[in-house]
């Protein structure tokens, strides 16, 4: 297959990821969209390494789940703290910074 | 060839149809499951694209501990009421989202790059092989990869701090409950032995013996033999 086709599969990918951030509102599924739209240019990223022959590319997807990993973790842990609290979660209610 | 494009399409179908699935659906527990669903597929499109290692790094990472820790917090919090954005985003994101679809594939096919429409520089054996990736990452991206290992660990510590249990934030329902909750009298504990009955205790206290240093001498007098 041309690596053209890989690139349009992590397009359409993306841009789900990015309509999800857009229109759900719990933030569990905003964090789930997030992770779409990295895997989408984690896509990319090996697409073009394949392009190139050159693994740097593949390095730099695996530093991309490493930073998406920190990303869940800290966001999960916000999650739960707000449950914690007795917040709605909900990201359009919750708009305010101050505690 | 046939073979290789047959595995294109389903695992990019499978891809595709799992994105759409976490945006789709109602209940957060099923999204998280489309989620995994459309990791496995991409890891089939990685080996595709001969990155064997990040292929299982995706499956291992990903698809086993990420999504484990997403079922977990959402078993904790619980679906809840699973609505969409009101208003103005919910008929704007779509949209943009189509726009900027239709964006992307043009500039990326219209580039002009030859090796879009290629198959791919030729193949180098060992190309994405973990001992290909291991020597990068310890060689050429020392640096990058010792950030990554500070990064993790203070993301780790990060969210113990966010989550743990905070004192004055939040209602302390756990001391409450252990000084208000119904107790026997005189069943032996620390509060009774130095004279003080636990809040909460509704029965009235009619001690049969004396609480132990309300008053010692009364006690010593009571002929109290063989005390502590």
């Amino acid at each position: 297959m041309a690596i053209g086709w890989y690139l349009v599969v992590s397009a359409i990918v993306f841009c789900v990821g990015a309509g999800g951030v857009l229109v759900r509102r719990n933030p569990l599924v905003v964090l789930l969209c997030l992770e779409l739209m990295l895997n989408g240019a984690n896509l990319t990223l090996v697409a073009f390494a394949r392009m190139w022959g050159n693994q740097s590319g593949q390095i730099f997807a695996l530093i991309v789940m490493v930073v998406a990993a920190c990303e869940v973790t800290v966001g999960l842990g916000l999650v739960v703290a707000i449950y914690r609290r007795r917040l709605p979660i909900d990201v359009d209610e919750l708009n305010e910074l101050q505690g | 060839m046939v073979f290789t494009a047959i595995l294109f399409f389903i695992a990019a179908i499978g891809a595709i149809s799992g994105a759409i699935g976490v945006v789709m659906l109602r209940n957060p527990f099923y999204s998280v499951l489309a989620l995994a669903f459309h990791l496995v597929s991409l890891a089939a499109l990685f080996l595709l694209l001969r990155a064997e290692f990040v292929a299982a790094a995706q499956v291992i990472v990903y698809a086993g501990a990420v999504m484990v820790l997403y079922v977990f917090v959402v078993a904790y919090i619980g679906g809840g009421e699973q609505l969409t954005s009101g208003g103005v985003l919910r008929v704007l994101g779509p949209l943009f989202a189509l726009a900027l679809a239709i964006e992307l594939c043009i500039a990326m096919l219209g580039a002009g790059l030859a090796g879009v429409n290629s198959k791919g520089a030729p193949f180098i054996p060992g190309f994405g092989t973990p001992a290909h990736i291991g020597a990068l990452f310890l060689t050429t991206y020392l640096y990058p990869f010792e950030i990554a290992s500070i990064l993790l660990l203070a993301a780790a510590v990060g969210a113990v701090v966010l989550a743990r249990r905070r004192r004055g934030l939040e209602p302390d329902e756990e001391i409450e409950l252990r000084v208000k909750a119904p107790r026997p009298a005189y069943t032996g504990t620390m509060a009774e032995a130095a004279g003080i009955r636990p809040a909460g205790g509704d029965e009235l206290l009619t001690p049969e013996v004396e609480p132990v240093g309300s008053s010692g001498a009364e006690r010593t007098g009571s002929g109290h033999e063989g005390g502590w």
